[in-house]
């Protein structure tokens, strides 16, 4: 009884988007619009299939080469994402703990982040040149904000009673900052960090638009020069599943280092 | 001298948007001896948590002088323990590392901070809850792990801002009895700031009532009862007649200078 009735509740959440993709795949085989502007849904996932396992080649020279492109766009974003954190962070646990660190540095920071990442492409073309740093540095900028904002938000908001707490137990100012600043801001920092991993993943087509000849951001828009619709769906796809992937371990890495916050919540008390 | 001696302590707010002064604390002294367990009462804004702040070294007085062991007191510091109104435990340690939170921070290992938290664990009746997280605690069991707290940085000295004014009745007595037994166990010096004039003579050897603001001492009782204390005994409700009396001509004192 029970069984069936949470299976059927499993199977709830797949009636939306079960339904979507009947409709997508009717409608493009309609013929009502050209198949090749809306592949459709079993043809994104042929196309797919090629691109990562080259099946019948019908994705050409894309075939089997997916693990490459998704590894090279993995790279980029890892790689500004991890310079992102721990600027970020550094920058962050900074501006929120002295005055004089944010009085110097929070404006220009400030200024800065409003500008769209997208348009520091000519200047990051014309300082790392035509390669993966110019890639890497759009990646960073996307990320950097989010974790810069969220670290400094948690540092500014430990409770002034653990500071009080721990001053009484001795510590001295940089003590603070290790023993209870970091850990009582980790909350923020790692909401900052997932938002952080989205807005990386974001700017990968933008970033391999211009600067590079791989990755799935690249796949993407060059299929579209070719009207191969197919394989743009199928870059889309796969971006949003590393992205989801990328939350996904960062969710786990946050469950264990916070278990001390779920410990009242979800276990109940144990008393 | 006395163990703890507040001398002649005058203590001025300065506000600096308004351009206004209050005074707070109006020349206090205060000696408490080795062993003894001094309650302050009086009634609210008299600066009575000031005070204790200032033994505890997050306030400085504007002019007289505060000393510990013949110390004078310079910003606060482990040789002193504080329990707090809020139990103030860092919500991502477990009950024993955060009772042993000050070595910890002089750079002890895990074990040595284990063997060392055990015995005030148990004195504040905790085993078994060793390894839970605060968030998994109720308000008095986080308060003990805050008492065991300011017990492992020194039993000597144990400073106490209200500390059971957040627990609902029941817990409350437990509590107050275990806090005597721990003074009597590690003969701690407790100077223990209330409001509640029964709290005050079920735990303490002094009673020092303060005046509205700006604070002054206005008497200092000796407390000569047997403990337990009887709270139904005669002599008991002599004290806290007495007690209240002074506490509400106090109040009415407040309300007649500056209202609430």
């Amino acid at each position: 009884m029970s069984f069936t009735r949470s299976f059927t509740q499993y199977l709830g959440r797949f009636w939306v988007p079960s339904l979507l993709l009947i409709f997508w795949e009717v409608f493009s085989r309609s013929g009502y619009i050209p198949p090749a502007l809306l592949p459709a849904p079993s043809r994104v996932f042929m196309s797919w299939a090629d691109w990562v396992f080259s099946i019948d080649e019908f994705t050409q020279d894309n075939a089997g080469h997916w693990y490459l492109d998704a590894f090279a766009s993995s790279v980029r974003v890892f790689s500004g994402y991890c310079i992102a954190s721990l600027l970020g962070i550094g920058l962050g646990v900074g501006i929120g703990w002295s005055r004089i660190f944010e009085k110097t540095v929070e404006p220009t920071l400030q200024m800065l982040r409003p500008i769209p990442p997208v348009s520091w492409i000519p200047l990051a073309i014309i300082w790392f040149g035509i390669a993966n740093k110019p890639a890497i540095f759009l990646v960073f900028l996307g990320a950097f904000f989010p974790i810069l904002m969220n670290t400094i938000h948690g540092v500014k908001t430990v409770s002034r009673d653990l500071l009080r707490a721990a001053a009484m137990a001795g510590a001295t100012e940089r003590q603070m900052l290790r023993f209870v600043v970091i850990p009582a801001s980790m909350p923020s920092i790692f909401a900052g960090l997932r938002i952080g991993v989205g807005s990386a993943w974001m700017l990968t087509v933008t970033s391999e638009m211009v600067a590079v000849k791989s990755g799935l951001g690249y796949v993407l828009w060059d299929s579209y020069y070719f009207l191969r619709y197919d394989m743009v769906i199928a870059s889309m796809i796969s971006i949003g599943l590393l992205g989801f992937l990328s939350d996904f371990g960062l969710k786990m890495i946050m469950h264990k280092l916070l278990r001390w916050q779920q410990a009242g919540t979800l276990q109940g008390v144990n008393s | 001298m006395s163990f703890i001696q507040l001398n002649d302590i005058v203590k001025e707010f300065h506000d600096p948007v308004r351009g206004t002064k209050t005074l707070a604390i109006d020349h206090v002294s205060l000696s408490v001896e080795k062993k003894e367990f001094v309650c302050l009462i009086g009634p609210s804004g008299c600066g009575k948590s000031t005070l204790l702040n200032m033994v505890a070294g997050f306030e400085k007085p504007t002019s007289g002088t505060v000393l510990v062991g013949g110390q004078p007191i310079t910003g606060p510091g482990a040789d002193r323990g504080m329990v707090f109104q809020q139990p103030n435990l860092m919500p991502w340690l477990p009950v024993w590392d955060n009772i042993a939170f000050a070595l910890k921070l002089k750079g002890l290992s895990k074990t040595e901070r284990q063997q060392a938290a055990q015995p005030f664990i148990d004195a504040v009746k905790l085993r078994g809850f060793e390894r839970h997280f605060p968030g998994e605690l109720s308000g008095g069991m986080a308060q003990r792990v805050g008492i065991a707290r300011a017990l492992l940085q020194n039993p000597a000295v144990i400073l106490m801002d209200e500390p059971f004014a957040a627990l609902d009745a029941q817990t409350k007595l437990e509590m107050q009895e275990e806090l005597v037994a721990i003074w009597e166990k590690y003969n701690s010096t407790i100077v223990f700031v209330t409001h509640s004039v029964d709290e005050a003579l079920i735990l303490g050897t002094q009673i020092a009532i303060m005046t509205h603001r700006p604070g002054k001492l206005r008497e200092l009782i000796k407390v000569d009862l047997d403990r337990p204390r009887d709270v139904t005994s005669a002599e008991f409700n002599q004290i806290k007649r007495h007690v209240m009396e002074v506490i509400k001509e106090e109040a009415q004192l407040a309300r007649e200078v500056a209202p609430i």
